[in-house]
């Protein structure tokens, strides 16, 4: 769903015969369009970003983003991605082993209820976990009385995020390890070899890169998420203020320019996210090159 | 590629799904249900007059039509962008074709001051269209535009695989047989293109629905006029009305449940038609 790592090769546009391809004219007509279109969309946002940001010259973008406040959400956006993403990791190629590696039935629904945080609001994924441990929720009044802090806190930010990263690392391995088939690990296990060793050993390198993208992709939404994370966190400064959060309140406090510039340094995680990406899909179209020559074994 | 054996010699089976139905009932499942409970608590007159009120219909027309129009906009342009990525050559052709992954990368709520800064009646666009007469920000315009810049990725990393794996003997067969160039776009390639088409506008769409730190910013949040059903529900939450915000929310959820069995059924037909050639 989130952009699967295809190694899409662009080989084949350059050979394209005449007769099925169309006039320059056309072909320069389209290209204009479309890249007219992606300025618009989406380069101008990320030039304003920059813009905005050193509008006031660059000693307020320094004093914006090493303010205390800024480098505490700076730290806990940190400390939330620490946890939620090893998890997701985990759960990843847990689900992803057991629903390419075997049949059974229900497949097409795990995968369906894996997708599920995909498709849910992120306010409402914010929602469910103040449902549960708020004040009035199932489990507030337990909570309440053994002084544990969820909601709110720490704890809640990190669940919120974890739920809405939740299928990012699976969904990208999914589709790959699928692809690939069993072949590899059946002929491992005929030779002997123990769980453990067959996915150390031979999953993992075939797999390494598509994981690594995924875990980028799912760290880059930890980061940033906002929606889901405003819910729960109940904004407090230097406290419970993710990066994100942070740039709401100095936005919706007229600081313009210290919230573009605390909104530049997840403009450099997006951009570090896309650079990953490319590297993964340059990778993969080396070991698609590759493949047959180096055989299996690694 | 169906490799996989009834009874597979790999091992590992309980311990991956075990631990994958664990996590997803504690993490995902449990939590939702939570939710549907909750509604439980109400009236099914208390739910219906909450979720049929004036402000709250207001705002489901808002959210779907600018999810609507903005994934249709989507549609075309990220076709046009895929096209123009598979067949032509252009200088910079590796560097657009990763930023048209930016909006999964950018945080939203970046996205979503970025644009405003763009389209508010003093920013770089708003202030050219202001004296025109033609507001963006704070109007559904505003709202639609944030979504284009979020539903893109969805529409051009769908169509554009399908593209890539277009056979051209089918295409060279339709100039064969004498079809001109748009003819052969809309007879031989547009009808394999559908499925995927469907689906990026499926996801952009649902994707739409739902957004919240994009919109939020550039929107205005007018009650009846700017408000998206997912600002109302934060809304409630402001007010401590729990059970207001959980109502609007399990409708939402509803909704995004079906888009999902619809996108779900959609790649599934697909995957099917890939299987059968």
């Amino acid at each position: 769903m989130a952009g699967a790592v295809t190694a899409h090769l662009s080989d084949s546009a350059s050979v394209r015969p005449k007769h099925v391809t169309e006039k320059p004219i056309v072909r320069w007509l389209l290209t204009g369009i479309a890249l007219l279109f992606l300025g618009f969309v989406v380069l101008l946002p990320l030039v304003a970003v920059f813009v905005e940001a050193f509008q006031q010259g660059v000693n307020l973008y320094w004093a914006s983003i090493t303010d205390p406040d800024a480098v505490a959400a700076l730290k806990l956006t940190l400390i939330t991605a620490l946890i939620s993403v090893p998890l997701n990791t985990v759960f990843g190629i847990a689900a992803a082993w057991a629903i390419t590696k075997f049949r059974f039935r229900g497949k097409n629904f795990l995968i369906t209820l894996i997708d599920l945080p995909f498709s849910i609001s992120p306010v409402i994924s914010g929602l469910i976990f103040v449902l549960l441990f708020g004040a009035q929720g199932w489990f507030g009044p337990w909570l309440d009385s053994h002084d544990i802090q969820i909601l709110f806190a720490l704890p809640g930010i990190v669940l919120a995020t974890t739920f809405v990263t939740f299928p990012f690392v699976a969904r990208e391995l999914i589709p790959l390890m699928q692809a690939q088939g069993v072949q590899e690990e059946e002929a491992a296990a005929s030779l002997g070899a123990k769980g453990w060793q067959i996915f150390f050993r031979v999953t993992l390198p075939n797999i390494k890169w598509g994981l690594l993208y995924g875990i980028i992709l799912c760290n880059a939404r930890a980061m940033g998420e906002f929606g889901a994370v405003s819910v729960v966190s109940g904004h407090i400064r230097g406290e419970t203020n993710t990066l994100p959060l942070h740039v709401e309140i100095l936005y919706n406090e007229y600081q313009f320019s210290a919230s573009f510039a605390v909104a530049s340094l997840l403009v450099f995680l997006a951009l570090i996210t896309l650079g990953v990406k490319s590297f993964v899909e340059w990778k993969s179209a080396q070991r698609a090159k590759g493949g047959e020559a180096n055989g299996t074994a690694s | 590629m169906k490799g996989s054996k009834a009874r597979s010699v790999l091992p590992g089976f309980g311990l991956s799904m075990g631990f994958t139905v664990f996590y997803l009932c504690v993490l995902v499942l449990i939590p939702l249900a939570g939710l549907v409970v909750k509604t439980t608590g109400l009236t099914w007159e208390q739910f219906w007059n909450t979720v049929t009120s004036g402000r709250v219909l207001a705002s489901y027309r808002i959210s779907f039509l600018t999810a609507f129009f903005a994934a249709l906009i989507n549609l075309a342009f990220g076709l046009l962008v895929a096209w123009v990525l598979v067949r032509y050559r252009f200088p910079g052709k590796k560097l657009i074709d990763s930023l048209v992954d930016l909006p999964f990368a950018l945080p939203t709520a970046v996205a979503g001051i970025a644009l405003t800064a763009i389209y508010a009646p003093n920013g770089w666009i708003g202030s050219l269209l202001d004296p025109l007469g033609i507001k963006i920000a704070f109007t559904p315009l505003g709202i639609t535009i944030a979504l284009i810049f979020i539903g893109l990725p969805f529409v051009v990393r769908t169509v554009q695989p399908v593209l890539q794996d277009f056979e051209r003997e089918t295409e060279e067969a339709a100039v064969m047989l004498g079809a001109y160039r748009w003819r052969t776009f809309r007879r031989v390639i547009l009808p394999e293109l559908v499925p995927a088409l469907l689906t990026g506008f499926a996801l952009a769409f649902a994707r739409g629905l739902g957004e919240y730190g994009s919109v939020v910013f550039i929107s205005g949040n007018m009650p009846l006029k700017t408000e998206i059903t997912p600002l109302l529900i934060m809304t409630k939450l402001e007010q401590y009305d729990y059970s207001g915000a959980t109502a609007i929310a399990l409708v939402m959820l509803l909704a995004s449940f079906l888009m999902l069995l619809f996108i779900n059924y959609l790649q599934w037909r697909s995957n099917r038609r890939a299987i059968a050639d």
